[in-house]
């Protein structure tokens, strides 16, 4: 289900913006104006990705600089091991929708 | 051409460097030799969550299991001489291993208080095996008295103030954490301590430990008393490389290399909490005793071996540290005589960025509780340009 979670004007290019629900959700507004939504807790341990390096479609972890490809949640660098959780994103009349995922990340 | 590698010191480093050498694509043996009986597991969480029970010994785990580094492990097993010219590695109990490169990554122990050994409930924090002691310990509840109020002192500090214990922490300097960020940055991290009911004894030294086989009291030197169950030593760590003696290696605080872990033996570097590595941003050889360089050193160090241009310039210092829910992060190289303003936040309210400066330059930074700006600022510290190439003084 697509949940509204905030304007897109709210979260400018290159900046991230922590959605905090139950599990919480990082959506990043790159650059080049896409967005993403991950999970916000890095799979390492623990830090909020929103607080994190973004470059390209990459977040840097901002405790141990792990690496995520936020189109796949794929860890691009170590320490991490598991890929992070993607959410589909939507920006409708402006506003960022998220589907939160049901199941967990696997390894793709 | 390298055919077999002996990397001594089975840690964060020594670990960093096997998949190094795979990444640099050495092909021939790998052996890794481990005076600790576990696998490679992570430090930083011991006195952190896994103190405090959050996290287990399973999640500690550095290695993965879906990695093939086709390493041979020797774990529990502890070197005990190097001999470069004949190539050999000395294991205890006498074998002898043949090699034709060396890399030390033998980190680092836990400074001890002389003449305490006998005593029950008195610990220090280096080793999985210390944090299970220790947790145990602290699960008994009751008094704990810190000796030395570094990071990992105030982390267990906070941890076992969260268990429900009565926290004293005592620290012979003025103001803790004076050395890595300045008296004024210390004593504002010191605070944390009070604002979570832990008391803290600054400037008195401990005089002597009282106690038959249990620890009784920690007295002080100006005659203060505190009785405690527990007393955690945290005063230090001490480089691991009395093994090297008579090995030709400089040793001098440390293993002495250049800033890729070059030693002035070309068969053998050095990585790692183990090595004093000629730092470019402090002007001179530094021990660096922190996670970041520990994983990203040996890459430059396995390159030194192989002879190939280190893979990426060095990283500007980096530590964290966890304490009482509030994170501290510190990046670049602070000397003494380096001025340090606020640029953001309030250390009233326990979350601030601070900025260190040397003739007006920025050279290091300090984040309370603000991780994203830290970050950018983290960043735009950059090595001194051009790097001063170390020198390097084989005996
Ligand atoms: C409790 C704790 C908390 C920490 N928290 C932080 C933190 O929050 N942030 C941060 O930046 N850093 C932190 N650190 C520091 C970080 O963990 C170290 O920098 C890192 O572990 C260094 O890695 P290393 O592989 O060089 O050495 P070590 O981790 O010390 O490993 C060396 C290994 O070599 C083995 N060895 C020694 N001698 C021999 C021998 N002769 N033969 C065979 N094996 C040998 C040892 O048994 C050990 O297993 C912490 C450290 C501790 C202990
Ligand atoms: S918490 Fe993200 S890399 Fe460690």
């Amino acid at each position: 289900m697509m949940r509204p979670v905030c304007p897109l004007a709210d979260i400018p290019r290159g900046e991230a913006y922590r959605w905090a629900i139950d599990t919480p959700v990082a959506i990043f507004h790159t650059d080049d104006g896409e967005v993403y939504a991950v999970d916000d807790t890095c799979t390492h341990q623990d830090a909020s990705l929103a607080d994190g390096w973004l470059e390209g479609c990459e977040v840097e972890c901002p405790l141990h600089a792990s690496r995520f490809d936020l189109r796949t949640g794929q860890v691009d660098a170590p320490p991490a091991k598991k890929p992070i959780r993607t959410h589909r994103v939507e920006v409708i009349d402006g506003v960022v929708h998220v589907a939160v995922a049901e199941v967990e990340a696997g390894r793709s | 051409m390298l055919k077999k590698v002996a990397i001594v010191g089975a840690s964060l480093a020594g670990l960093a460097a096997a998949r190094a050498l795979r990444q640099q694509s050495y092909e021939g043996e790998i052996i890794a030799i481990g005076a600790e009986r576990h696998e490679p597991y992570d430090r930083p969480p011991l006195s952190k969550d896994f103190l405090t029970g959050a996290c287990t010994a399973a999640d500690l785990a550095l290695g993965d299991d879906d990695e093939d580094l086709g390493v041979r492990w020797r774990l529990g097993t502890t070197a005990t001489r190097l001999d470069p010219r004949a190539g050999s590695v000395h294991l205890a109990g006498g074998e002898e291993i043949r090699v034709d490169g060396v890399i030390v990554a033998t980190g680092a122990r836990a400074r001890r208080l002389p003449h305490t050994g006998h005593l029950a409930n008195v610990r220090t924090l280096r080793t999985l095996d210390d944090a299970v002691a220790l947790r145990e310990a602290l699960l008994g509840g009751g008094r704990l008295v810190v000796i030395g109020a570094g990071f990992i002192g105030a982390e267990v500090a906070a941890g076992a103030r969260s268990l429900g214990l009565d926290v004293t922490v005592v620290e012979a300097l003025p103001t803790p954490l004076a050395g890595p960020l300045g008296a004024e940055m210390g004593a504002v991290c010191a605070h944390l301590h009070g604002d979570h009911g832990v008391r803290l004894l600054t400037g008195t030294p401990v005089a002597g430990l009282a106690g038959t086989d249990r620890i009784e009291a920690v007295e002080l030197a100006d005659g203060t008393r505190l009785p405690a169950d527990v007393v955690l030593v945290g005063i230090g760590a001490q480089p691991n490389v009395e093994w090297l003696a008579g090995s030709g290696l400089a040793i001098s605080g440390g293993v002495v290399t250049d800033t890729h872990g070059a030693t002035g033996l070309p068969t053998v570097v050095a990585t790692g909490d183990c090595a004093a590595s000629f730092s470019p941003f402090a002007g001179r050889a530094v021990r660096a005793e922190h996670w970041t360089h520990a994983l990203e050193q040996p890459a430059a160090a396995v390159a030194s071996l192989l002879g190939a241009p280190p893979p990426r310039p060095p990283a500007v210092p980096y530590f964290w540290s966890d304490q009482y829910g509030v994170r501290i992060q510190f990046a670049g190289h602070r000397e003494e005589g380096d001025t340090v303003r606020i640029v953001d936040g309030d250390p009233e309210q326990r979350a601030f960025l601070a900025l260190y400066e040397r003739d007006g330059e920025p050279v290091a930074v300090l984040g309370m509780n603000q991780p994203k700006l830290f970050t950018r600022w983290r960043r735009q510290l950059r090595a001194p340009s051009p790097i001063p190439t170390a020198a390097l003084e084989p005996r």
